[in-house]
């Protein structure tokens, strides 16, 4: 094995903060996150696209991170349950998962609350789901919520709780009650950087 | 994983030429099926080249009503287009009844019609699958095949195809436009997946280098009278065990016209053209929808636990027609 390994230096965006990484072009962006820097919140369940544990949001849509390459990522701002919070104080849907209950081992939640931010903001522009039908959804129920986060998986079974978790902050926002917390999630606006943002010894850049 | 060189495409020309100059290149797409299959080892690309980035990314309704599609629309950004969503409900529904919303988020038109079988030998590199290693056997035929083909399949080879999107374009009869090394082409969509016959191996008709930069959906008078219905084994998040494609025409009780496709039963959508062909002048009733598609599934060959899927289409057909006639009235 002499020829080297094709790799590049790959810059990513993540929760606002540019990053430079020289990576091997397998990387994915789950590990990218996890591996070199340090974000540890997206988690690998499955690392085929079956779970949904490694949720993040791309430009604020819902993405598995396992299926993308970090290489193929770099022009797009990534947000990950590290950037939810703002200040301290946690983004609407960290807390509603607290108010409520919504986790037993807490393994899927990163995902979940990633997921369901990014679902309610495609709910917003009045994307269909397969329980709307043809029809423009106006208020999000039950059924819808299990429907469209159905790409997430809970092993410890907790649905009981994520989904009422879901609707409070679905109901919240409906009456305008726009809790603190970062901007919507399309808006890439920078963020303070998270905890711990890069990993020692990584050879993140951040300018 | 095998170690690959990774390039971001500028133009179809140059996306196509790169791909064309290496044998092992692949395009990448929202990369759901293609960085999975990598994984596993199924699928060993020197070099990848991502098309994500080229200027397909829009859904144009053309002079005429044709419903031109880029590759690059996003499965849910598709679902949810007003063209799409109220003109082609067939399409939308077939869809968001795919995947997950994560996954309709990446999943791009092209990548999704060329998407692999899920059967489970051919995703096992330690197994012997005459369409991942040609010639090395069928362990499917005697093994794990409840979710095979039960149409068209051979000696060789009974995987199903398991996009829901390529139904319902089957049933619309969509055309794919393709950029290749010799040029510009574009194909009935029919004539894009085969069968698998003794090249099991080929998916599809497209050559190494053919990109796909759209689908165009023709205009079909009676298309917001269609519907996707599928049956999984569980209810969301999940492969069909069996699904159908349909777009009815009914006056006075009389079936004027119909289009008609199944999923999941075959190496390719299947278009039913018996069923069809039985179907126009008959009274739109559950009898003659069941006539219809008995006639289709007469062709149907079994195995030891796939069986049930011969009463399963011919029930959904059923119903899914039963409720576009009812629809109609
Ligand atoms: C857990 C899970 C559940 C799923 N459930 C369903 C389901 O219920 N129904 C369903 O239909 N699908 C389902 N899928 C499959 C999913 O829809 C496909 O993986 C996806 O549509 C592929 O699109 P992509 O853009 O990600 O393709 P990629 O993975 O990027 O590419 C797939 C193939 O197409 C080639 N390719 C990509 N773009 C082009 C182009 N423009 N021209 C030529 N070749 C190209 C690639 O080289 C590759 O060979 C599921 C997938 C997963 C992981
Ligand atoms: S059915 Fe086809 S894909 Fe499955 S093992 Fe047999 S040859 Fe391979
Ligand atoms: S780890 Fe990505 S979906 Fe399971
Ligand atoms: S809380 Fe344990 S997997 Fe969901």
């Amino acid at each position: 094995m002499t020829e080297a390994i094709p790799g590049t230096r790959v810059r990513l965006q993540v929760n606002g903060q540019p990053h430079e990484l020289d990576l091997d072009n397998r990387t994915t962006l789950l590990d990218a996150l996890r591996e070199h820097l340090g974000l540890t919140g997206a988690k690998k369940g499955c690392d085929h696209g079956q779970c949904g544990a490694c949720t993040v949001l791309a430009d604020g849509r819902r993405i598995n991170a396992c299926l993308v390459f970090a290489v193929a990522a770099q022009d797009v701002e990534i947000q990950t349950i590290e950037g939810m919070s703002y200040d301290g104080t946690p983004h609407p849907m960290q807390q509603a998962f607290l108010d409520r209950d919504a986790f037993q081992c807490g393994y899927c939640t990163p995902g979940q609350i990633c997921s369901a931010v990014g679902m309610l903001e495609e709910f917003d522009q009045g994307w269909p789901s397969a329980v709307t039908a043809g029809e423009q959804p106006t208020a999000l129920e039950a059924d819808e919520v299990r429907e469209r986060m159905s790409g997430n998986l809970c092993r410890c079974g907790a649905y009981m709780n994520i989904v009422p978790a879901i609707l409070d902050v679905a109901v919240s926002s409906a009456r305008g009650l726009t809790p603190p917390g970062p901007p919507a999630p399309r808006s890439a606006a920078p963020q303070k950087p998270p905890a711990g943002g890069a990993a020692p010894g990584s050879r993140a850049v951040t300018s | 994983m095998r170690a690959f060189e990774f390039v971001r495409a500028d133009t179809a020309d140059a996306a196509v030429r790169t791909v064309a100059a290496h044998p092992e290149a692949k395009f990448l797409g929202g990369g759901t099926n293609l960085v999975d299959l990598m994984k596993l080892g199924v699928e060993r690309p020197d070099l990848l080249v991502d098309v994500t980035r080229l200027p397909f990314g829009s859904v144009d309704v053309e002079p005429g009503g044709t419903v031109r599609i880029g590759t690059n629309v996003r499965n849910s950004a598709l679902a949810a287009h007003p063209a799409v969503r109220t003109g082609l409900p067939v399409l939308s529904q077939a869809l968001l009844a795919g995947a997950s919303g994560q996954l309709r988020n990446m999943a791009t038109v092209g990548g999704n019609l060329l998407q692999r079988t899920r059967c489970v030998y051919f995703q096992d590199v330690t197994k012997p699958c005459n369409k991942r290693e040609p010639g090395s056997g069928c362990p499917a035929r005697q093994g794990v095949h409840r979710n095979l083909a039960i149409l068209g399949a051979s000696e060789d080879c009974l995987a199903t195809h398991p996009s829901d999107l390529a139904v319902a374009l089957a049933a619309l009869d969509a055309r794919v436009a393709i950029t290749g090394p010799d040029g510009n082409r574009d194909i009935p969509l029919a004539q894009l997946h085969r069968l698998p016959g003794d090249h099991p191996e080929q998916d599809t008709t497209l050559r190494h280098g053919d990109l796909i930069t759209s689908i165009t959906v023709p205009p079909l008078a009676f298309a917001e009278r269609s519907a996707y219905r599928k049956v999984r084994d569980r209810a969301s998040y999940a492969f069909a065990v069996a699904s159908v494609a349909a777009a009815l025409d009914v006056d006075d009780g009389v079936v004027r016209d119909i289009r008609l496709a199944f999923g999941a039963v075959a190496h390719k959508p299947w278009r039913a053209h018996a069923a069809e062909e039985a179907l126009r002048g008959q009274p739109a009733t559950a009898a003659s929808f069941r006539a219809a598609a008995e006639t289709e599934l007469a062709a149907a060959e079994t195995l030891r636990d796939n069986g049930f899927k011969v009463p399963l289409i011919i029930n959904i057909i059923v119903r899914t027609l039963g409720d576009l006639a009812g629809e109609r009235s």
